[in-house]
C-alpha cells in the first residue's frame, strides 16, 4: 500500500480544523498511511494567483518539491480542493511549459529552496481513498451504518475544473467524471448514505469572494442549500474546507440578513465516513462544525 | 441560459415610430422598432496586446466568439450584464469605451472556471477577467476592489512567514475595506461555533492567533519571489 505526503494547506490548520482531524481519524482507522509534508507553505491559493500567476506556481512547486527532494514521496495527498487544484496545476504548468519550469528552477535556487524537477504527483483525499480501497474495500470496515442518510454530494468548482489540468479524469468505467463527479457518492453509498440526485455537484459557492463580494455568495449559497432540500436532501456532504466554510457561513448570513432560513446540515465526508467507522463524532470534530448536526444525527441514531 | 444580446444595446438607440413606411411598405406598428446605427472610431489596437501582458490574458487572440464562457459563467447566471464573451470582443477590438461601461461588475468574477473547462481554444476566460480587473485598477478607472484588498492582505502575509492564518486575515480585511467586525450575522456564527466546542479546543484556536502558523525555512523565500513580481511589473511597464 502506497504512503503518501499529506498537505493539510492553511485552511485546515484554521477554519477547516474538523476537516483535518476527521481527515486524520479516518486514515488511521483505515490502516492506510501519511507522512506530514515537512514544513510546508501556502498552496498559492487564488488570491495569491490575482498578485501574479507564477507566485501560485511557485508555492505550489515548492511544496512537490519538499514531498519529492527531500522526503522521497512520488504521491501527494489533499483534503482541501483549493490546494489539489493548485498542486495540479503547477503539475500541469511544469511538464507543459518548459519556460515557466526555469523560472521556478531559478527562483528556486535564489531562494535557497529544493528544486521542483517533477516526478510527483498529486491526489484527493477522495481519489486515494478510491485507489486504496474503493467503495468495496472501505464497505468491509464500516462497523455501523449511516441509515439511510438523505445526501446531496457537493464537489464544488475547484476538484473538477478546468478540465486541463485534471487529465487523468474522464477516462471512462473507474475514472471521475468532470461534468458528474461521484468519489464520494460511491463511499458514502458504500456507508449506507441515500444519495440525492443533486444536479449542483459542481456549482460555484462564490468562495472567492466570500467577504468581498458577500451578497453575491449568499445567493451562490442559497441556490445550493435550496437546491439542496428540493432534491430532498437532509444533509450536504462536503470535501472542501472553502466550500464548507462558506455554506456555514452564507446559511448563517442568509438568515441573519435576508431572512431566508434553510435546514440542511452541512457535514464533511470524511466525517460521515468516520461515523460508519464507529468513529466518535468527538473525534471526528463534528461538535466544532458551525452547521449544528448533532441532534439530527441521533435522531437518525448515527450517533 | 440563452444569452440576451440585446441587453448590450444601448436604449436611448431603441427607436420607436409611430408611422413608417419604408421603401413603400407600411411598417407602422409592431416591425418598426430600429437601431439607430453608430460609428465607433475610438480604437485601440494595441489594447489585445496589453491585456495579453497581464497574468492571465496571454491566450485572449485565440477567442473565436463562441459564446461557450457566458453561457456556462455563474456570474452571468446572477447578473445578465456580465458577459465574458463581449468584454473579450471588446478586448480584441481595442474598445475600451464599451468596456468601461462594465467596470464595475467584472471584478465580480467567481473563478468557478466553467468558462476556461468548457472553452474550445483554451482562451482561459477566467484569466481574461482577472487581467481585465487588473488593467482598470491599474488605469485608475476602477478604484481598488474589496477583492483586491483581500488579495494584497493574504500576499502580505504568505510573502512574509510562507502561510496564512484565517482569522487575522478577516480582521484586516475588515478594517482595510471599513466594515465592522460586530456584525450581527457574524456574531451569530460565532455563537453556533462555540455552542458545542470544547474547552480544549477554544484555547488552543486562541493560541493559533496569537502564535501565528509559520513556514520555519521560509528564509529569503518571500524576499525572492516579491522582487520577481517588481521585476515582472517593470518589464511589463517596459
Amino acid at each position: 500500500m502506497g504512503k503518501v505526503a499529506y498537505y493539510p494547506g492553511c485552511a485546515l490548520e484554521g477554519t477547516g480544523g474538523p476537516y483535518d482531524k476527521s481527515t486524520r481519524a479516518l486514515v488511521d482507522k483505515l490502516s492506510l498511511e501519511m507522512e506530514n509534508l515537512k514544513d510546508y507553505n501556502c498552496c498559492g491559493a487564488m488570491e495569491v494567483k490575482n498578485v501574479h500567476p507564477m507566485l501560485q506556481t511557485y508555492l505550489s512547486a515548492r511544496n512537490l518539491a519538499i514531498a519529492a527532494e527531500e522526503m522521497g514521496h512520488d504521491t501527494v495527498m489533499a483534503p482541501c480542493n483549493g490546494c489539489y487544484h493548485n498542486l495540479k496545476k503547477a503539475e500541469y504548468e511544469l511538464s507543459t511549459s518548459e519556460e515557466s519550469l526555469e523560472t521556478v528552477q531559478d527562483l528556486a535556487k535564489k531562494a535557497d529552496d529544493p528544486v521542483y524537477n517533477g516526478n510527483v504527483r498529486t491526489v484527493h483525499l477522495l481519489e486515494w481513498l478510491m485507489e486504496e480501497l474503493g467503495p468495496e474495500g472501505i464497505k468491509e470496515k464500516f462497523k455501523k451504518n449511516l441509515n439511510g442518510v438523505k445526501v446531496a454530494n457537493y464537489y464544488g468548482c475547484m476538484y473538477t475544473r478546468p478540465r486541463q489540468i485534471f487529465p487523468e479524469k474522464d477516462k471512462g468505467p473507474g475514472s471521475e467524471s468532470t461534468y458528474k463527479p461521484h468519489f464520494m457518492d460511491d463511499l458514502l453509498e458504500a456507508a449506507g448514505a441515500d444519495n440525492q440526485d443533486y444536479p449542483l455537484k459542481t456549482a460555484c459557492c462564490g468562495g472567492a469572494h466570500t467577504l468581498s463580494d458577500a451578497d453575491t455568495s449568499t445567493q451562490l449559497v442559497l441556490n445550493l442549500l435550496q437546491s439542496a432540500e428540493d432534491c430532498g436532501a437532509e444533509v450536504i456532504a462536503t470535501e472542501c474546507p472553502t466550500c464548507h466554510s462558506g455554506l456555514e457561513m452564507h446559511q448563517v448570513r442568509a438568515e441573519k440578513v435576508f431572512g431566508i432560513k434553510t435546514n440542511v446540515k452541512i457535514i464533511y465526508f470524511t466525517q460521515l465516513l468516520g461515523l460508519a467507522l464507529g468513529l466518535s463524532p468527538r473525534k471526528l470534530g463534528i461538535h466544532e462544525n458551525i452547521s449544528d448536526s448533532i441532534d439530527f444525527l441521533k435522531q437518525k441514531k448515527v450517533i | 441560459m440563452p444569452i440576451h444580446e440585446k441587453t448590450l444595446i444601448d436604449a436611448e438607440r431603441l427607436k420607436t415610430q409611430e408611422h413608417l413606411v419604408v421603401d413603400g411598405v407600411d411598417v407602422s406598428g409592431h416591425w418598426n422598432t430600429m437601431i439607430t446605427p453608430r460609428t465607433l472610431k475610438d480604437y485601440d489596437t494595441g489594447f489585445e496586446k496589453l491585456i495579453q501582458k497581464f497574468g492571465g490574458g496571454e491566450n485572449v487572440h485565440r477567442c473565436w466568439q463562441c459564446g461557450s464562457c457566458t453561457n456556462s459563467c455563474t456570474m452571468y447566471a446572477q447578473n445578465t450584464n456580465f458577459n465574458p464573451r463581449y468584454w473579450i470582443y471588446l478586448t480584441r477590438l481595442g474598445l475600451k469605451d464599451e468596456l468601461l461601461k462594465d467596470k464595475d461588475i467584472i471584478w465580480q468574477c467567481v473563478s468557478c472556471n466553467r468558462c476556461t473547462h468548457i472553452c474550445p481554444r483554451d482562451v482561459k476566460p477566467e484569466g481574461v477577467m482577472k487581467a481585465l480587473a487588473h488593467w482598470l485598477e491599474e488605469e485608475g478607472h476602477t478604484e481598488k476592489t474589496a477583492s483586491t484588498k483581500f488579495d494584497e492582505i493574504f500576499w502580505e502575509q504568505i510573502s512574509e512567514r510562507g502561510r496564512i492564518e484565517e482569522s487575522s486575515v478577516m480582521q484586516s480585511f475588515f478594517e482595510r475595506t471599513n466594515q465592522e467586525l460586530k456584525q450581527d450575522w457574524l456574531v451569530e456564527m460565532v455563537k453556533r461555533l462555540i455552542r458545542h466546542l470544547p474547552l480544549g479546543h477554544l484555547i488552543r484556536s486562541a493560541k493559533h492567533t496569537v502564535i501565528k502558523p509559520k513556514t520555519k525555512k521560509w528564509g529569503r523565500t518571500g524576499d525572492v519571489l516579491k522582487q520577481y513580481v517588481r521585476e515582472q511589473k517593470e518589464a511589463m511597464h517596459g
